[in-house]
């Protein structure tokens, strides 16, 4: 399996996405360019976090224009696993691969804490190796995270059960008190239709070892291989 | 062509959570302003192009915002003036 992970001017956690692939899953992982025209290769797409063009004019506005990102669609719209994570998930956003927008948090603050996640579906390329309703601890770092839909929309992602991940607190329950920045239904990350696009906010990638304090974090990228070796 | 000078005017959608103007808000109310309703923060891009006319330069920014300038979930836009540079 290749991974190619998007660098974009401002993007910070690409070279932590190549460090999970290839220390924790011992497969191939390479960086691209947002210049480049072909994903060299690349099985399953990463859009790291970061603050790609210094999220000027919105989060993720200006990189979903980037050359590569024709390809990146192109490639989901094949039916390529592409995952973003943070900064990613707002650009998949804005290129249209997911549904919705981040918005300003609603304390106004940039939030850097570990969040707990309850796994609301399991049938995405990125977590069919989770458990269902299984609850996760990863960090989150970001000041544009505010998960916003129209009504017809949240209810939409709500009936096809394409909320991935939910703020919850320990006991597994969404509580406005658990939710770090107001995303409408606690909502922390979403699939496309076919599950094989996935965006979040908190990042997995830097939760894959003890000394970090979580290693949740691990399945989803372990899910990856779970559909390799099926 | 002539060169204009177009104003746009991008601001959260209504009825959407906009947490800027709320903060805003509160504090012209600690200022003492108690006259203050609710308070909206958007942003205000000022776009200089060449165009045939004026309905042309509004038109080009027009199709900018629908494409780049605004977020067609969150946000709405309006043409505050157009004027020949």
């Amino acid at each position: 399996m290749k991974v190619g992970v998007v660098t974009f001017p401002g993007s910070n956690c690409d070279e932590d996405a190549v460090f999970a692939i290839v220390e924790h899953l011992h497969e191939e992982a390479f960086l691209l360019w947002h210049k480049e025209h072909d994903l060299k290769g690349a099985d399953v797409i990463i859009l790291p976090g970061g603050f790609s063009y210094g999220d000027y004019l919105r989060a993720g506005a200006i990189a979903r224009f980037s050359p590569i990102m024709q390809e990146v669609v192109a490639h989901a719209k094949r039916g390529g696993p592409v995952i973003g994570i943070c900064n990613g998930f707002q650009i998949a956003c804005e290129a249209g691969l997911l549904p919705g927008a981040l918005l300003r948090n609603v304390g106004l603050q940039f939030r850097a804490i570990p969040v707990t996640l309850k796994v609301e579906n399991t049938d995405t390329v990125f977590t069919r190796a989770a458990t269902k309703g299984a609850l996760l601890t990863m960090p989150i770092a970001h000041g544009d995270g505010r998960y916003t839909a129209d009504d017809e929309t949240i209810a939409r992602l709500e009936g096809e059960g394409r909320v991935v991940f939910r703020y919850v607190d320990a006991q597994g329950t969404a509580t406005a008190a658990a939710n770090p920045n107001g995303a409408m239904h606690n909502i922390a990350g979403v699939t496309n239709k076919t599950g094989t696009v996935v965006g979040l906010m908190p990042h997995p990638e830097r939760a894959l070892e003890p000394l970090l304090g979580s290693t949740d974090g691990l399945v989803l990228f372990q899910s990856l291989l779970a559909g390799v070796n099926a | 062509m002539t060169l204009f000078k177009v104003s746009v005017h991008i601001v959260p959608r209504k009825g959407l959570l906009d947490p800027q103007g709320k903060a805003v808000a509160e504090a012209l109310h600690t200022l003492g302003f108690a006259t203050v309703g609710d308070v909206h923060v958007g942003r205000h891009l000022i776009i200089e192009t060449k165009a045939a006319d004026a309905a042309g330069a509004e038109a080009a920014v027009r199709d900018m915002c629908g494409r780049l300038l605004a977020n067609p979930v969150t946000e709405d836009y309006e043409i505050a003036s157009v004027v020949s540079a």
